[in-house]
């Protein structure tokens, strides 16, 4: 009884030219009212006040920065997920004209003037509004009827965590739109598959199918779980194709290489091209660059590649140059050395060598300088033509401005004992000889006989008497060796491993022959001119790997919660404070949706077990297309609830409310289907059904009551007094802040 | 001898499981029985004997099917030959059927190979080697009845103590560290012991592939890949739980499938014998480590897949379907609970003496074990003002709230006296109860007893600083998020900020607090945050002990719940604290919750090297268990890289293949039954195992401990097994394809015997990983493992 497609034309004109004039012209429009009715309800409900508060809000203090860095074109690293939802923020701000001159540093802060608050909170609205459409259509195609589409679309409408979460410029309601897209658009595809396969509009809805689920999943890495679930349905869609015998061989492999096309290679193709926008984007260097490699921050304008600029590009002997160790953790630093010495004896009795410290220090100085020496000749400038160093050749490290030879020797390391003291070696003439001369292992080489390259090469340093590696041990040494990082001679090498990775960051052939001369050579500042370009890949690799790996330190935030609070929905998130009327924004959801939902899964496992165990002893309750509707819509819905919300259990990380969003709107969408259910195959009567249909209305009514006792939180206006702020603390747990008196 | 049976078309593959389940009343009565019966006696290892649900596999050429009963007894010692040889005629593929006694011949073989393999030089080395350091220490404890802490169940550590008490060790060695020297000390005991269940792998998988596959050559390959693999080897030969856990955990997937082929006669004795071994087997393997779970998975999904198919068999009725799920659920439910329960009473009854472990437990446990010092004493049971306390932290290992004569440093927070969580017992550990607004002396024995009720406002008195318990909005030392915790005021004098209000979980206003057994949380009056330890160590100026802190976030936490523990007051009457001893119910779970707490505790620290689960199939990279220098006798846990890497390579096959097949039959192709036969040992055989590892080796992927090597063993057995299956039917179905019966005989048993010589030689060169190199090291020529280092991250 519904049918879509608007300004469809009807015009009949079409074998000659000028027909249209003898003939009207005619056009016939179907316009299903009752979506463009809950279309203009949602934008209405998410664009309502939408510059109220003009202030930042929960984590727009967040996103914000990043929105600000994209308008500077400052490179940064965020490893809460892939590009694409920061860049459609910022593009917010780009329409809005934002010029991304805003500090954003706490939550409340009032926004200035140039701050484009409306376009900046636009495009999560939309997505926000969008969904309520999406649902209605996704029932729909699920062959359910108008009513339970309508009562799905209302649901997502009244949902007050939905509306909130929209209302910002937050990333949760870009996220469900696109997964919502994801899934119509393979319903849609899947519905034109029995008759029109390979049309037009087939294309576009699996092309769209795929194209949204990489949108998902570029917003943030949760749409992975959508993604999942919509290939295995598509698997196992296509597993039942392969059993129809009708289907021939050949078309059977083109439907696979279709789907193969749309739902693997088209986004993972995508995913790429975020990247590659985002990095075209941000060229300049800014306060990130230091998670990154040398090489490809050298690849950035400013910063390093403005000191790297020009350096050559091979390291012989001679070479004057500064290691910096390749793990960054837990800091970037630079092998170092100074003139003081390591203590006699450490606090709890050990010895030590006594002689010159080697640290590893996190800022740039002139004590990071090394030499590259021949042990076989003295001079310590680059010769000419230079004598590039190659992997396998051994070396010996002069420390440029005390030139002292690095050194590590069978003394325990100061706070690794069980690893190498590494010196700059003093000779006290008590039978400790010098020890130091060290191979070059470049790790990353692609032959045996490669040079030692600037940048770009990750070397190990064996020691060759004791055939230790000279490693970055990650404590940092107490007074006497002023909190710097320990180096040490790790023995027991297990593996490869970063910490153990040196590469040359600085560097310049040495000229100078006398000390004095040298000293101030390492004093002025590299320059010369060629740069460093990276492939697109070598970055979004580095990129890729850095976000996934990346880990702030275990952050306790005051509204974390478990995911075990979001299903009973124990905890909420307060978003906004006004700093006088008391008006306030909190993260909670419709208390009668979240219960009901909770009540349709439940309903929804029992009634498929009780069909199942029935249906496998031959009894059959209800019709076997019936039977196929329910589970198709079971799969969707609660197979999308149950992928985005399990997997929580498994992490680690600091956990709020909002990430329980995407699950609670299919466990919204069950509410319709388990309810039709009811009414279709539970109530036999004609009493029975108009009762069970009162009901609904009733419930109904009660969700609509919660959404409006509650939208003064939901949108942060009027301000409550504390009797009714009080008054609306349904659960104990619930943290709503009520000011003292 | 059973009469050749009529011939019977087979069935199609799709009916095949439901025509050949036949209720048992009917099967019982059938006329074959007593012939059965009788050979079942005289077989030696008569079990292999019941005609199985599943035909015979091996690639039966059309005119055999007539016999197809009868060639499923093929294995049977005793099978007259008219029923195998005569038939085979030209053109026939070729069928491995061994003559009548090699199959008992091949498992003596088998096993006898295993046992001489895991048991060769037992002895060596004569040192304490790897993890022996803690398991045979354990051992000891069990010998010498002391507590002692571990993060594994105890059932592999009670038999390791019980072998090394029968043996005659009698648990003094210290097993301080590894390369300690046993001297006199009888360890062979404890060796041999794990070694003879390392042993018992081999017979068990080539039961368990035989049953599956029912092909002689696929057992025989996976007991030749798991004899000569020197990974397994090496974990048999010390004293470690892994053998003990492979043990049960093999012993519970042979008995699943040895049930599974009884299911044609369901309720009969054997039935009954090999369900409630695997319920046996299960108890067993969770005993020892929690990964026995994996296995308790598996065989769960087996017994669910099972249930659904009896659920659809509609002969069957639903008292009957009821009993056998009933049968189930006291076999692999109850059984294993009722085992588990009792392994954990043995270990609480064997240990009662006070020992290493007692600090992690709660204070109502520690008044259960001899020596400690808790143990028979009698404390007053309700707090009243003016009681000399301690509090314990409740988070595992919590300490006791702690304060001494020291400042905060210059730049942490106020300078104020520093309040810790120290792990010992000590005077500066004891804390004063006093109201919060009047400070008469409450020792006076004239004034009345006054209680601590849930809900009062206290003050804590420090006892040898007389100083309060404090807390103000500064940053506390480690966790910059909550409030720094102080001594604060000169004798018991300070300000509003040392006021606590105290609650115990789960009471009313009013109700007393009582020692040791009371939950309680301090809450700051003036701040409204929660006194709690935060777990972090403090630098050296806070002599290392744990940090004390106030935190914002009211979460029930055991970080900020406490206990009394010791208590003083001279006015009130003592009561034994016999009468607060727990329940054996909560001594389980207080030692469970301890346990698990333990595992996720075991988090790899930063910049440490740590073995990561994708290292482990390809044999990347191996665990030292003795030696490191030239001159010590080096042992190095390495699987056998050639039989590793066939394993690898054969998942992927495995893969390709049964996609290949799974298609084909949805496709409808026809298959001759040969090749159906060979698509349900591959699909249902295979999937079992497949099954099995991915269970044991993909949950590993999100564990965040630190994870070994050696955890890849149990998965690895199943691997092994598919390797057996899928090679089998790999070259059978190669062999199918070449006409005459000789070529294709010969490409058979040219390709198994082209694997196994590739096993041996592979063993032949790296069995001195297993049983100790001595001399330089591999990247020496003159050594004898030189140009046998292919990978750079093998360290032998």
């Amino acid at each position: 009884e519904l049918k879509r497609g608007t300004g469809r034309g009807g015009g009949a004109a079409s074998d000659r030219m000028l027909g249209f004039l003898k003939e009207p012209v005619v056009v016939t429009a179907k316009i299903n009212v009752s979506l463009v009715a809950l279309t203009v309800m949602g934008l209405m409900s998410r664009l309502w006040r939408l510059c109220y508060p003009r202030a930042v809000v929960f984590d727009e203090v967040y996103y914000g920065q990043f929105v600000s860095l994209y308008m500077k074109r400052i490179f940064f690293v965020d490893d809460s997920g892939p590009p694409f939802g920061h860049m459609l923020l910022a593009l917010g701000g780009y329409l809005g004209g934002f010029d991304g001159n805003f500090l954003w540093n706490r939550i409340g802060a009032e926004y200035s003037i140039n701050v484009p608050v409306w376009t900046l909170r636009l495009l999560p609205a939309l997505a926000g509004a969008l969904c309520v459409p999406l649902a209605y259509q996704i029932l729909a195609e699920l062959h359910f009827s108008h009513c339970a589409a309508l009562g799905a679309a209302l649901l997502i409408l009244l949902e007050n965590s939905l509306i909130t979460q929209s209302r910002f410029m937050l990333l949760e309601s870009i996220l469900i739109f696109f997964i919502l897209l994801a899934v119509l658009s393979y319903l849609k595809f899947y519905n034109l598959q029995k008759h029109s396969s390979f049309s037009g509009s087939w294309w576009f809805w699996l092309l769209l199918t795929g194209v949204a689920c990489s949108c998902a999943v570029g917003v943030k890495y949760m749409g992975l779980f959508t993604y999942m679930l919509l290939l295995a349905t598509a698997g196992l869609h296509f597993w039942h194709m392969i059993g129809d015998q009708n289907l021939s061989n050949v078309s059977l492999l083109c439907h696979f290489l279709a789907r193969a096309l749309a739902l693997i290679i088209i986004p993972m193709g995508l995913y790429l091209s975020f990247f590659y926008v985002h990095l075209a984007l941000l060229y300049r260097s800014g306060p990130h660059d230091q998670i990154m490699t040398s090489a490809f921050q050298a690849s950035l304008e400013g910063g390093l590649a403005r000191i790297t600029q020009g350096q050559p590009l091979e390291v012989a002997y001679g070479s004057q140059i500064t290691l910096r160790n390749v793990l960054g953790k837990p800091m970037q630093c630079w092998l170092h050395s100074h003139t003081n010495t390591y203590p006699i004896r450490y606090e709890n009795g050990r010895g030590s060598s006594h002689q010159q410290q080697v640290t590893c220090y996190p800022f740039k100085d002139v004590n990071n300088w090394w030499i590259v020496k021949d042990p076989g000749m003295q001079q310590l400038v680059v010769s000419n033509p230079p004598r590039p160093v190659r992997h396998g050749h051994i070396v010996q490290l002069v420390h440029g401005i005390t030139t002292r030879y690095l050194n590590t020797h069978d003394v325990a390391a100061p706070l690794s004992p069980h690893s190498q003291e590494v010196s700059c070696y003093i000779d006290y003439n008590i039978s400790m000889p010098a020890q130091n001369l060290w191979r070059v292992e470049i790790v990353n080489r692609e032959s045996d006989t490669d040079v030692w390259k600037t940048i770009l090469s990750e070397v190990r340093f064996v020691h060759v008497n004791t055939s230790a590696v000279l490693k970055l041990s990650g404590a940092s040494l107490p007074e006497w060796g002023y909190r710097q990082l320990e180096v040490v001679g790790e023995k027991l090498s297990k593996g490869y491993h970063q910490s153990m990775l040196w590469n040359v960051e600085e560097h310049r052939y040495g000229k100078s022959q006398e000390q004095k001369e040298r000293e101030v050579e390492l004093h002025s500042p590299t320059q010369m001119d060629i740069s460093k370009n990276l492939s697109f890949m070598a970055k979004f690799t580095e990129l890729q790997w850095k976000i996934l790996t990346l880990k702030n330190e275990d952050t306790e935030h005051k509204y974390s919660s478990s995911a075990l609070d979001w299903i009973t929905m124990d905890t909420n998130i307060a978003y906004w404070l006004h700093p006088t009327s008391g008006a306030q924004i909190h993260l909670l959801g419709n208390v009668a949706t979240w219960a009901s939902a909770n009540a349709a899964a439940l309903l929804y496992l029992c009634l498929s077990l009780w069909y199942l165990l029935r249906r496998r002893r031959r009894i059959y309750d209800i019709p076997e297309d019936a039977w196929q509707l329910w589970m198709a819509a079971g799969g969707i819905c609660g197979g999308g609830w149950a992928v985005n919300y399990l997997p929580f259990f498994l992490m680690e990380k600091t956990l709020f409310l909002y990430h329980y969003l995407p699950a609670v709107t299919f466990q919204i969408l069950l509410i319709p289907v388990v309810l039709q259910h009811l009414s279709d195959h539970l109530c036999r009567s004609v009493l029975l059904k108009s009762m069970f249909s009162a009901l609904v209305v009733a419930w109904f009514s009660w969700v609509y009551f919660v959404y409006c006792t509650f939208s003064p939180l939901t949108y942060g206006q009027p301000a409550l007094a504390p009797a009714e702020l009080r008054a609306l603390r349904w659960k104990d747990t619930w943290n709503i802040l009520i000011r003292k008196q | 001898m059973a009469p050749p049976s009529p011939p019977a078309p087979l069935p199609p593959a799709g009916r095949a499981r439901s025509q050949r389940r036949v209720p048992w009343r009917r099967r019982r009565s059938s006329p074959s029985r007593p012939a059965l019966r009788a050979r079942r006696l005289r077989a030696p290892h008569g079990r292999d004997c019941i005609p199985r649900r599943a035909p015979r596999p091996a690639a039966l050429r059309p005119s055999m099917r007539r016999a197809r009963r009868g060639a499923a007894r093929g294995g049977c010692p005793r099978m007259p030959p008219r029923q195998r040889e005569p038939r085979r005629g030209p053109g026939a593929p070729p069928r491995p059927a061994p003559p009548a006694a090699t199959r008992p011949a091949a498992l003596a073989l088998v096993t006898l190979l295993s046992f001489a393999s895991r048991f060769h030089r037992l002895r060596e080395p004569p040192h304490v080697c790897w993890d022996e350091t803690h398991f045979g220490k354990m051992g000891s404890y069990y010998i010498n009845r002391t507590f002692f802490f571990d993060v594994h169940p105890p059932l592999g550590k009670m038999l390791i103590g019980l072998a090394g008490y029968l043996s005659g060790y009698d648990g003094t060695f210290p097993f301080q560290k590894p390369g300690d020297r046993y001297e006199q000390h009888n360890y062979v005991g404890m060796r041999g012991f794990c070694a003879f269940l390392g042993s018992c792998l081999v017979p068990f998988a080539y039961l368990t592939v035989l049953e599956l596959s029912k092909s002689l050559p696929a057992a025989l390959l996976t007991a030749f890949i798991l004899i000569f693999d020197t990974g397994c080897i090496t974990l048999s030969q010390y004293i470690l739980l892994d053998p003990i856990l492979m043990f049960f955990l093999m012993g519970a997937v042979l008995s699943m499938v040895k049930c599974n082929s009884c299911a044609d006669r369901p309720f009969s004795a054997s039935w009954w014998f090999w369900l409630s071994l695997t319920g046996v087997s299960l108890a067993g393997a969770m005993g020892v480590k929690f990964v026995g779970l994996f296995v308790v998975l598996l065989v769960g999904l087996n017994t669910i897949y099972d249930l659904w198919d009896l659920l659809g068999n509609l002969s069957l009725s639903l008292v009957m379907f009821g009993k056998h799920l009933l049968a189930r659920v006291l076999c692999l439910i109850f059984l294993p609970l009722a085992l588990y329960t009792a392994m954990f009473a043995v270990h609480f009854a064997v240990l009662n003496r006070s020992g290493p472990g007692d600090g992690f437990f709660s204070s109502a446990f520690q008044s259960q074990l001899i020596g400690n010092n808790l143990h028979n004493v009698s404390v007053p049971e309700h707090l009243a003002y003016g009681s000399v306390v301690t509090m314990k932290n409740l988070r595992m290992a919590g300490g006791y709230l702690h304060s001494h004569w020291h400042l905060y440093p210059e730049g942490v927070g106020a300078r104020q006296q520093q309040v810790t969580a120290y792990l010992h017992k000590d005077l500066n550990n004891l804390w004063i109860i006093k109201k919060h607004d009047s400070d008469t002396d409450l020792s006076d024995p004239s004034s009345p007893v006054e209680f601590v009720r849930h809900g009062d406002i206290i003050r804590l008195e420090h006892k040898e600083t007389s100083r309060n318990l404090h807390s103000h909005q500064h940053e506390a030392p480690l966790t910059r998020k909550h409030f720094q915790v102080t001594g604060y005021g000169i004798n018991g004098t300070g300000d509003s900020n040392d006021f606590w209000r105290i609650e115990v979980v789960g009471r009313r206003t009013g109700q007393l607090i009582k020692v040791l057994r009371s939950q309680v949380r301090l809450t700051h009056v003036a701040t409204g945050c929660v006194l709690g330890s935060s777990g972090k160590t403090l630098p050296k100026w806070g002599w290392e002990q744990v940090e004390v802190t106030c935190t914002p976030y009211l979460k029930e936490t055991p970080n900020s719940l406490w206990n009394f523990e010791d208590h003083i007051n001279p006015k009130l009457p003592n009561i034994s604290l016999d009468v607060l001893k727990p329940s054996f119910a909560e001594i389980l779970l207080e030692s469970h919750m301890v346990m698990i707490r333990g595992n996720s505790g075991l988090k790899p620290k930063d910049n440490e090297v740590t073995s990561k689960p994708w290292h482990w199939p390809i044999n990347y990279q191996g665990l030292r268990f003795s030696g490191v220098n030239e001159t010590d006798y080096r042992v190095y846990l390495l699987g056998n890289p050639v039989i590793w890497w066939l394993n690898l390579v054969t998942i992927g096959l495995y893969l390709l293949i049964t996609v290949a097949t799974a298609v084909a039959l949805k496709r409808g192709v026809q298959l001759t039954s040969e090749l159906k036969e060979l698509s349900r040992v591959v699909l249902h055989a295979g999937g079992q195992i497949t099954l099995g590892w991915l269970l044991h080796y993909l949950p590993f992927f999100m564990m965040g401990r630190v994870l070994y090597f050696h955890h890849y063993f149990p998965a690895m057995l199943f691997s092994s097994m598919l390797t057996g299956i899928t090679w089998d039917a790999l070259l059978k179905f190669c062999a199918g394809f070449l006409s005459p019966s000789t070529t294709a005989r010969k490409v058979y048993g040219g390709g198994f015997l082209a694997l196994v010589l590739l096993i041996l030689y592979s063993f032949y060169l790296f069995h001195p990983l297993s049983y100790g190199m001595i001399g330089p090291m591999a990247s020496h020529p003159s050594s004898p493992m030189a140009g046998l280092r292919w990978m750079d991250s093998w360290e032998f």
